[in-house]
């Protein structure tokens, strides 16, 4: 299938450039939600911003989480960084952005076909299944495979400007996270919600 | 009474589902400012479901699982939007992570509507055995519970126990029990 040929072509790129050349593009307090584990490490260490939202648990709910403020807030863009594992634990989740289209939410999956961060098991899907063929067939059409760091920044530049929810998959390497996150889940809800204007502080 | 409602008129109709237990949970959402509903379908909330769609005030959709819908109700939370899940016992039994790993920990005033099956005249022994799991995991997490069996008594419970959540940014289930709903029997 093309779609493997895509895949196979892909560059290898590392979660914490293609994390950090997200946030230097972010000028217009965007929300991002990062997903459990390395995935929200590497958000933590691209630099802390009050639009960030870290989960410590809740794995697969990234994007639903995402779905949410982007639903409570349509005129903010929102990003949501998941991992291959995670999404594999809450595939519907794509249906239903498909059915909701939300025009302001652009989903970013780190693709390394292994569970890292529990010893770097494979994925089941890691050598059968194409994330962005599962999120065309789940009613996201605009779903792509990033070649490389370059295209990686034109695909995030093109879902800024999209009116449909996208899905940007990056093939990554096998590498840990760079930072840990501060695990003070009611201060990280807090400060997001003081960033996204819902609250201001005591 | 189904059949009943079905034979009025119209208004008759608007009349008898304003007194329902449904129409009591649709106006106690709207006073409330809860208008994202994600929902699991189940056959009792059949009838709040449909009236949820026909509301505009309401973002009525499903989700393909319950910790979706939590996720998504969080996340709006966040954002400055209520939302409410609707789910039935068995999609409650699927939580226990979402809620001892985001609602809780997170103070997210999380509020579940869960239709009870499993009691007062259940015909799938699996669904009778969920059931009795579900007050357990809640207690185990000391979490706000109601069971509410009258329908005299639902709006106070319902708006009082909202308001809870939000003040105290904690979550709330909010149990339907069929002698409140009917539930649903083995001919249905």
């Amino acid at each position: 299938m093309s779609s493997k040929m895509n895949t196979r072509n892909t560059k290898v790129m590392n979660r914490f450039d293609v994390t950090s050349r997200l946030i230097a593009k972010l000028k217009h307090e965007e929300a991002v939600i990062g997903g459990i584990g390395n995935t929200n490490f590497d958000l933590w260490a691209a630099g802390h911003r009050p639009q960030n939202f870290y989960m410590l648990g809740s794995m697969g709910l990234a994007f639903p989480i995402a779905l949410g403020v982007a639903l409570a807030q349509p005129d903010r863009r929102v990003f949501a960084l998941e991992g291959d594992g995670s999404l594999l634990m809450q595939l519907g989740a794509l249906s239903t952005i498909a059915a909701l289209k939300p025009k302001n939410l652009i989903m970013i999956v780190m693709d390394n076909g292994i569970y890292q961060i529990t010893g770097a098991q494979p994925t089941p899907a890691s050598s059968v299944a194409d994330i962005v063929a599962i999120a065309a067939g789940s009613g996201l059409g605009n779903s792509a495979w990033a070649a490389d760091e370059e295209d990686f920044e034109r695909l995030v530049d093109e879902a800024m400007a999209a009116g449909e929810p996208s899905l940007i998959a990056v093939r990554i390497d096998d590498k840990p996270g760079v930072g840990a996150t501060r695990r003070d889940p009611v201060q990280i809800r807090e400060r997001f919600m003081h960033g996204l204007g819902v609250r201001e502080p005591l | 009474m189904a059949i009943a409602e079905q034979q009025s008129s119209p208004q008759a109709k608007q009349e008898s589902s304003d007194r329902s237990w449904h129409g009591i949970v649709q106006q106690t959402l709207k006073r409330n400012e809860i208008s994202l509903i994600p929902y699991v379908p189940d056959r009792v909330l059949t009838p709040l479901i449909k009236n949820l769609h026909a509301d505009p005030f309401f973002t009525t959709f499903a989700t393909a699982r319950e910790e979706e819908a939590v996720g998504i109700v969080s996340g709006a939370w966040m954002g400055g939007r209520r939302g409410a899940v609707l789910m039935q016992t068995s999609g409650f039994a699927t939580l226990a992570n979402v809620l001892a790993s985001l609602a809780v920990p997170y103070q997210i005033p999380l509020i579940m509507f869960v239709s009870e099956r499993g009691t007062l005249g259940e015909f799938n022994y699996g669904q009778s055995l969920v059931c009795r799991t579900m007050r357990p995991v809640l207690d185990s997490l000391a979490l706000e519970h109601h069971t509410i069996t009258r329908l005299d008594e639902l709006e106070f419970i319902a708006d009082r126990s909202i308001k809870q959540a939000v003040t105290t940014q904690a979550p709330v289930a909010l149990i339907l029990n069929p002698l409140l709903t009917g539930g649903k029997t083995f001919d249905k």
